[in-house]
């Protein structure tokens, strides 16, 4: 009925010419009934805006600037990495229409980068859930990124008005957080569960959103388990620096010689034995973590630590005729592996296999062994330092 | 890449075939493979497997399957000895969580 050459979406969604939305953004700012809340503009990934009957949906690209990697290494050393995040809601990538698949991420930076850059030449439409600039998995998880929290943004972003069609596609790792038959009632939108990884994603689209066996396998590959160690490190930093100190001088008591002849020894050798025991829990295990022995993280800590301990203690050359050699090779022989064994326990955090029935069982018998070698440790050593 | 496992008869999976239809949603979202079809429903095949993420039952339409979902970081589990029950875990301060992997994979299991 309504034949003027300028088609008004509001009385007549179904004239919209596709792709682009004629009609700008005159529904959003209309009778005012609707709270549509789109991302802002200015933030830099944005590369322009699509119009769209919900308003200007924010355009990104699927290649990343220097600045986006910049971010990404800041944030696997920590730096802001809790602050890393994007405006919530609904994104364009590339060019699309109402028929474009709708992608869900989270609204941690990284997340949504790493999903528009697997996405080279396509056009789709984002949308980027309020996790706090939490990532998808851990999101899920905690529920942040969650059945309401889907279900309100699909309200808030004014999707029913971008896209003609009722279907989601939802990172496999966001199931934990979200009921699918619950978002198809509260909504009316159909959840798929898309594959594990993003660079997945289009071969996953092209065979018309199926997903291959090992898509939905979470691995945790070498690659994997090294771009954490950065992270790993810099938590051991705030209790080293008054760790390290402390056994700096302790290393002075006793001994053959002066104090400060004694610090220069045997507590340069404290200090270097404790961030060898560090780099072994930081560093060594997340790389080797399938081929160390046994399944509890603390086992394979302690295991190798022992190897750390070892090569520590060649390099000293304790007398092993006295006593006090024999203690000080004892003492250390129990704080390496100690320090070492809690470091890999706390890796379970960061793994991508372990239950919270496991780490609660792991914990009752590993904690407590932990401190015990530690301090008893401790205590030897500076024993061994007043008898030699 | 063999699979890793973890500690072995710790789950709290539990799946009822009385009220499984056989869906299979379980085996779409499930990230380490537990579950299997058999003709009419699905059943557990590898229970060693499954890191308790809690996914399986919150998808579940029939009900069908229940877990002890929950924070599976040691970080987040000595927080709470320590009476941080706060965020116990990837919270976006780092206050309640000192778990080096609060915004990385797999924290919270």
């Amino acid at each position: 009925m309504n034949q003027s050459s300028q088609p008004s979406c509001c009385q007549q969604q179904e004239t919209i010419v596709l792709p682009s939305y004629t009609g700008s953004a005159c529904c959003a700012r209309g009778a005012g009934e609707k709270r549509t809340s789109l991302p802002r503009l200015d933030q830099g990934f944005v590369i322009g805006s699509v119009s769209t009957p919900a308003g200007s949906v924010p355009r990104v690209s699927s290649e990343l600037q220097w600045r986006d990697h910049w971010g990404a290494v800041k944030a696997r050393w920590g730096v802001g990495r809790m602050d890393y995040s994007i405006d919530p809601g609904l994104y364009a990538l590339g060019n699309p229409d109402r028929e474009s698949p709708v992608l869900v991420s989270a609204n941690y930076k990284m997340s949504f980068d790493a999903l528009r850059s697997a996405l080279p030449g396509r056009d789709l439409w984002i949308m980027a859930l309020d996790t706090k600039g939490i990532n998808v998995w851990c999101a899920a998880g905690k529920g942040t990124f969650g059945t309401e929290e889907l279900a309100g943004r699909i309200e808030s972003s004014g999707l029913k008005e971008v896209v003609s069609h009722r279907s989601l596609i939802l990172p496999q790792l966001g199931a934990p957080g979200v009921a699918a038959h619950t978002v198809k009632k509260l909504s009316g939108f159909g959840v798929r569960y898309g594959p594990i990884m993003a660079a997945d994603l289009p071969a996953y689209i092209d065979a018309g959103f199926k997903a291959a066996s090992k898509m939905r396998l979470k691995t945790f590959p070498l690659r994997e388990r090294a771009v954490l160690i950065p992270v790993e490190l810099v938590e051991t930093i705030k209790p080293t620096l008054i760790i390290a100190p402390v056994l700096f001088l302790l290393g002075g008591i006793g001994g053959p010689a002066g104090f400060w002849a004694n610090v220069l020894h045997e507590g340069s050798f404290a200090v270097l034995a404790f961030l060898s025991a560090i780099v072994g829990g930081a560093v060594i295990h997340p790389l080797l973590l399938p081929y160390l022995p046994g399944r509890a993280f603390s086992a394979k800590g302690l295991a190798l630590g022992a190897v750390v301990a070892v090569m520590m203690l060649s390099l000293q050359g304790y007398d092993l005729s006295m006593w006090a050699g024999r203690l000080g090779i004892l003492a250390w022989l129990l704080i390496i592996p100690a320090v070492t064994a809690y470091l890999a326990m706390n890796f379970t955090g960061a793994s991508t296999y372990t239950s919270p029935s496991g780490v609660n069982k792991e914990m009752r018998w590993a904690l407590p062994t932990e401190i015990g070698m530690g301090l008893s440790g401790l205590i030897i050593w500076v024993a061994s330092r007043l008898i030699a | 890449m063999r699979q890793l496992t973890y500690l072995k008869d710790v789950v709290t999976l539990k799946l009822d075939q009385e009220k499984c239809t056989g869906c299979g949603m379980c085996l779409e979202v499930c990230p380490h493979e537990v579950f299997k079809m058999n003709t009419r429903h699905a059943e557990i095949r590898n229970r060693d497997a499954c890191m308790e993420c809690g996914a399986c039952s919150r998808n579940c339409p029939f009900d069908a399957i229940s877990v002890q979902s929950g924070v599976g970081c040691a970080a987040a589990v000595i927080g709470a000895m320590l009476g941080r029950t706060d965020q116990p875990c990837c919270g976006p301060s780092d206050s309640g969580c000192s778990s080096p992997a609060a915004n990385e994979k797999g924290c919270c299991g």
